[in-house]
């Protein structure tokens, strides 16, 4: 296995030439703009033979991506932030139209006010778009989450995002345990559309009008489709772990199996979580640590299971849902355990909105919050913020 | 070259059935172009009239690959198609030559899909743009586009009071398309069925991005009899509205010319659209249009070198 030093973005960028998709169709935005400019320098040398269409904006990037995909190639893009926000309407329709398209997406904040740096603004604002979404705590996750996304798309149908956190991941280097070209190929195999408007004997119709006869049922397949994909996604993560070494599930755990209270994170702050889970257990605070991975579908019956016996959970949301009700992560996490007989206290941590950065002793602060709600059994306020002036 | 006595024995791949109202402009275009374009093309369309008229889950007019995502991206898409068959060429996945055509009413071409149709013209890609240019958004109910003419009635720029329809001329999108210096484009009516299946045939033997805008008269939305559909396209060439030319590699070619004398006022008339402009202190505007028309043709003439 090739050690390779690589950011996020090369990460990326490496695994799409390992891949060698019939077409990249994708356009430039910070801070995803390096893989498109390594993918076409891929192409430029001949290293993939890849139609690379330069599109002339993400809507039509993914635009193109949706009619290659119907035309039955294995079809990648990238994107981040307002990109991802001007691709909104066509997500919708590659999912309706179930195709399995990948995007290698860094994770950045929503204007306005205009900031390139990360939060999940982007990515959690296309949580209901029909799109499996993997995030990735680090350069390596995001190498081997897209190799998975591959498989795990073209198995079920839908199309998958996999995000890196911008900045902070897409542009540090890291040692990387890549895989051979051969190795890659073996494991996503050869993409067989079931339909392609080229390679069809019979012409078929794709995206006709569909009213209130049938479109209910075909919305409901999509649902379904999305359940379905969850023993995929499974399947897919232990066979790369089998193959390569490194298992992939909904999360993951980190001392968590003794603890009474939880921290939640995602993305990048993961790493910084478990540093801080190891300086709180030093200290004698029974915390661990569940890193989300795949949002979309929201894995709730397991995270239910893993947290519903603990006493106190404290989640580290990168953006928010203006709902009032704190971020994405804790609304769903909250809904997740109504079923279960035990209900834990539940507080959400707001923080690093526009790249705001997160060090390890605010979240020792936030464990020990914890701490004081499982002693006390009160929550003085639901909803807060870390590393805020107010 | 398409002979009149060879075209009955061409499948028709648009099928009847369709929904479309009677004597649309619209269907008969596409039903030409695909006479001529045969089994082996695929089709993209953005949402509008055509969109809606020719598909309903599960049913289907088209008999050849037929795909629609959005409004504003049909050049995008079947770019994303065109560039998956170079793929596949190249990868020994298929031998066969297949045409790449969209198919866009003025909204989804003119105005919202402008951006995705100049950058796939740019890029270069092997498709042919089909526009069927009905001068306003009749899908939705006769909005005004920025191919309305000057001084007609539609529901977003309507014959009022104080101001007597849309204001501004329309806009040259066969020029704009010229501009892109790509290897053709012509402007066509249904009426002129052979000059039209012509340029579609010379369209998809030129390699790269070619273009053909058809106007595409509709009874709803210009307020005129659907049996008038043929008439009324033959007039907006003869009264010079709508010239019939083609501009390959860069060289102007007038595929028409008018006989005799039309005034534009001869082809206003016959649609309610204009109606208000016949009152003498509107009849300014039909005046101004006929100089725009004037001054368009001359121009077209000096290129056409006529």
């Amino acid at each position: 296995m090739p050690i390779l030093a690589l950011t996020g973005n090369e990460a990326m960028a490496e695994a799409m030439r390992q891949i060698n998709p019939d077409v990249v169709a994708a356009y430039p935005i910070t801070p995803a703009t390096e893989i498109v400019q390594i993918f076409a320098s891929f192409v430029a040398d001949g290293r993939v033979d890849t139609e690379f269409v330069a599109a002339e904006s993400e809507h039509s990037a993914l635009s193109a991506c949706i009619g290659a995909a119907a035309a039955g190639g294995r079809v990648m893009t990238s994107t981040a932030s307002q990109g991802l926000a001007l691709m909104h309407e066509v997500l919708y329709i590659a999912a309706g139209l179930r195709l399995p398209i990948v995007i290698c997406e860094v994770n950045r904040s929503l204007s306005s006010p205009i900031n390139i740096h990360c939060d999940h603004s982007d990515t959690m604002g296309s949580r209901e778009a029909g799109w499996i979404q993997i995030f990735s705590e680090d350069s390596q996750e995001a190498y081997d989450s897209v190799i998975q996304a591959i498989r795990i798309a073209e198995e079920a149908f839908l199309p998958v995002i996999v995000s890196t956190d911008g900045f902070i991941i897409s542009h540090c280097m890291q040692r990387i345990q890549a895989l051979e070209d051969e190795e890659v190929q073996k494991f996503i195999g050869e993409h067989k559309a079931p339909y392609s408007l080229l390679l069809n004997k019979t012409p078929f119709t794709v995206g006709p009008l569909d009213l209130q006869d049938y479109y209910f049922e075909h919305k409901r397949q999509e649902i379904e489709a999305m359940m379905d994909s969850k023993p995929i996604i499974l399947r897919v993560g232990e066979e790369f772990g089998k193959k390569f070494g490194r298992t992939y599930g909904f999360f993951e755990e980190y001392r968590l199996s003794d603890a009474d209270t939880a921290i939640v994170a995602l993305g990048s702050t993961a790493g910084t979580a478990r540093a801080a889970v190891d300086e709180l257990r030093n200290n004698g605070i029974k915390v661990g640590l569940l890193k989300l991975r795949v949002v979309r579908p929201f894995p709730y019956k397991e995270i239910a299971k893993t947290l519903s016996k603990l006493k106190v959970i404290s989640v580290m949301d990168r953006s928010d849902t203006m709902s009032t009700m704190g971020g994405p992560v804790f609304v769903e996490i909250r809904s997740a355990l109504y079923d279960e007989e035990t209900h834990p206290l539940m507080v959400d941590y707001i923080y690093g909105l526009g790249g705001r950065d997160i060090s390890i002793e605010e979240i020792v602060e936030v464990g020990e919050k914890g701490e004081q709600i499982k002693r006390t059994g009160k929550v003085d306020k639901l909803i807060d913020y870390v590393g805020l002036r107010e | 070259m398409v002979k009149l006595k060879e075209l009955p024995k061409n499948a028709h791949l648009f099928t009847g059935g369709h929904r479309a109202c009677s004597g649309c402009g619209a269907s008969i275009i596409l039903r030409q172009a695909l006479l001529v374009a045969g089994e082996n093309t695929v089709v993209a369309i953005p949402t509008g009239c055509m969109e809606v008229v020719t598909t309903i889950f599960p049913y289907t007019c088209w008999n050849v690959p037929y795909i629609h995502v959005a409004f504003e991206n049909a050049a995008a898409v079947i770019s994303g198609v065109e560039a998956c068959y170079k793929a596949f060429k190249r990868r020994g996945k298929i031998v066969k030559k297949l045409n790449f055509i969209a198919f866009g009413g003025d909204g989804g071409t003119y105005d919202i899909g402008i951006q995705a149709l100049s950058g796939a013209m740019e890029r270069g890609h092997d498709i042919l743009y089909i526009c069927y240019d009905n001068e306003a958004y009749m899908n939705t109910g006769i909005q005004r586009s920025s191919a309305t003419p000057k001084g007609a009635h539609t529901t977003t720029s309507p014959a009022g009071t104080v101001i007597p329809g849309k204001p501004q001329h329309r806009k040259d999108l066969t020029k704009i398309m010229v501009a892109h210096d790509i290897p053709y484009v012509a402007q066509a009516v249904p009426s002129h069925w052979l000059d039209f299946m012509r340029k579609v045939e010379k369209a998809l033997s030129t390699k790269g991005p070619t273009f053909i805008n058809v106007l595409s008269p509709c009874p709803l939305g210009w307020r005129y009899p659907p049996s008038k559909t043929i008439e009324i396209s033959r007039l907006a060439v003869e009264s010079k509205f709508w010239p019939l030319y083609e501009v390959e590699k860069g060289v102007y070619k007038l595929t028409y010319k008018p006989k005799k004398e039309v005034k534009l006022e001869e082809w206003m008339k016959l649609q309610g659209r204009f109606r208000h402009l016949f009152k003498p202190e509107t009849r300014h505007i039909i005046d101004e249009c006929q100089d725009e028309v004037n001054k368009k043709w001359e121009v077209l003439l000096n290129e056409c070198k006529e």
